[in-house]
């Protein structure tokens, strides 16, 4: 029976959608790819790859200080992301130490930080579910948080979208006409940490450096325009979490990390057949058939 | 007492220091030009010329002296988009995703609403510009595709898009070709009838000749400024690239 209803499409499709949490792990799932992937292409252009990967795990000790404190889990996080961010300058500006291995040592350090403090807090933070997300155990006030920022971080980078792309262009042409560059700074950080909040509670840390990364390469790849750049990464970060969760429920594997499979073969397969930046240029290929 | 009226200078920058984390890297520089001037900015690597530019564009912060633009702030400067910047070729990302036009139209950023949506006064000013570098037919060009020469006419499109009065060129000329090289040339005649101030460095002494009215000698401070034909002598030359002396650097002839 489970083979013939797995061999029809339609209800290989269908059939996940009538168990609840699979559309709540589904609707979380997507927008937590759509803002990462929205972020995601401005990180690659700005060389902030390692940085997503610092923010994200920095905001653990926010999350659980503020857990604690009785905050919002969004603020306890901002404050750690960002403090992280100035901590990594700071650092870096007065000691001899490069810019790489200081991003590792500080975000480590507030990991651990994070980890120190969960085991000592009571509290019903799970790590293994903060590591690696629970997409399937998702609680309802978790659906209306993340929803909410979702919105936010989607609508402040909409609107700050061409700032945003000059920024990480030629910011002294940006400052030089009078835009506020430590403003746009500042709102990539703030999204970057309302991101990681987001996934956090549903998806899981590994799982947000991972949608912070790999669809705006995949795009990156795949065009020359940065409006283009910006769709292809969100769609190419949604497409593949609706494939990881699927997969994962008709074959019964860790969901997260399937979400990251399926992200890791859409690049492969940008990076061989990319029209133009692909291994095997298929540009040119066909080009030589004309 | 003389009095001075600022309002006449262009650009005044008045003993300006500039410090990263306390390793100095421009003190006491003084410079004053007035519309229609052009000013070479010469130096060896290190020497404190982007460092210059930087701080009259308030991309970095002075510790000590005045900068007026126009007898206003620097931050006023930003804001009524007085001075332009057209970056060095290595400089920028040149496999940034974005096209020709989008970069001219970056120049029009400061000027337009939030959502930087551009009006049809934007949309010639950003067409008469490329078409004035001679770039109509690569608007959606992306500029990894170019060439050194294009790219660099590129961001001079961007400058004149932005209608700045005050242009701060980073080598306009390293790294072009002939033609680019020319129509810049052509283009400096122009900014100067129009009464354009332009501040440019560069490494090349035959263009120092060519088209600066003054130039400015830096090594750290001003070694020397006023006419070129006045300041740039074999001295003023030798004593700002650390003793060596102009024939070993550019040759006999010069």
């Amino acid at each position: 029976m489970e083979l013939c209803s797995f061999l029809t499409l339609n209800s290989f499709i269908t059939d996940p959608l009538t168990h609840n949490f699979m559309r709540k792990a589904l609707l979380m799932s997507s927008l937590v790819a759509a803002v990462c992937g929205f972020l995601s292409s401005y990180l690659t252009l700005k060389g902030w790859a390692l940085m997503g990967d610092a923010v994200s795990h920095s905001v653990m000790p926010g999350v659980v200080v503020a857990y604690a404190l009785g905050l919002p889990f969004s603020l306890g996080a901002f404050i750690f992301g960002v403090g992280s961010v100035a901590l990594i300058g700071f650092i870096k500006q007065k000691s001899r130490v490069k810019e790489d291995t200081v991003i590792g040592l500080v975000f480590t350090g507030f990991f651990a930080l994070g980890i120190v403090l969960v085991s000592k807090i009571k509290s019903n933070i799970d790590l293994h579910s903060i590591l690696f997300g629970s997409p399937l155990g998702i609680s309802l006030s978790d659906v209306k948080q993340t929803i909410f920022i979702s919105l936010l971080v989607v609508i402040l980078l909409s609107i700050f979208r061409k700032d945003l792309m000059l920024y990480c262009f030629d910011p002294r042409h940006a400052k030089t006409v009078g835009i506020n560059v430590f403003f746009l700074h500042y709102l990539l950080l703030t999204c970057l940490s309302l991101a990681a909040v987001v996934g956090l509670q549903s998806v899981g840390i590994i799982l947000v450096v991972a949608m912070l990364i790999t669809p705006g390469a995949t795009a990156y790849l795949l065009t020359d325009k940065f409006d283009n750049m910006t769709v292809i990464s969100v769609l190419s970060a949604i497409i593949s979490s609706l494939i990881g969760i699927y997969i994962s429920f008709w074959f019964d594997l860790e969901t997260g990390g399937s979400i990251v499979l399926a992200q890791t073969f859409i690049f492969l397969f940008a990076f061989l057949f990319a029209p133009r930046y692909g291994i095997f240029k298929l540009k040119k290929f066909f080009a030589g058939y004309k | 007492m003389e009095t001075i009226n600022y309002q006449n200078f262009r650009i005044d920058a008045e003993n300006i220091c500039v410090d990263y984390n306390g390793k100095v890297a421009l003190y006491d520089a003084n410079l004053r030009l007035k519309p229609g001037q052009i000013c070479g900015l010469v130096g060896m690597n290190g020497a404190g010329k982007t460092t210059f530019f930087n701080a009259l564009t308030g991309f970095v912060s002075i510790s000590k002296g005045k900068i007026r633009i126009n007898g206003e702030s620097v931050r006023s400067a930003q804001k009524d988009q007085t001075i332009a910047y057209v970056p060095q070729n290595e400089g920028i990302d040149s496999q940034f995703p974005i096209s020709v036009w989008d970069v001219v139209m970056m120049g029009r950023y400061g000027s337009m609403n939030i959502f930087r949506c551009p009006r049809e006064s934007d949309v010639q000013a950003v067409k008469d510009a490329i078409e004035r570098v001679d770039l109509a037919e690569h608007l959606s060009t992306p500029i990894g595709n170019l060439s050194g020469g294009q790219r660099k006419r590129t961001f001079l499109a961007r400058a004149i898009a932005q209608r700045a009065s005050i242009l701060l060129l980073d080598e306009p000329f390293s790294g072009v070709d002939i033609r680019t090289e020319k129509l810049i040339s052509e283009l400096f005649i122009q900014f100067k009838n129009e009464g354009k101030t332009i501040l440019l460095s560069t490494h090349d002494m035959i263009h120092v000749r060519e088209f600066c009215d003054l130039v400015l000698l830096i090594n750290k401070t001003v070694v020397a400024y006023g006419e070129t034909s006045e300041v740039f002598t074999p001295e003023n030359i030798t004593t700002t690239f650390g003793g060596i002396s102009p024939d070993f650097l550019f040759g006999p002839e010069s």
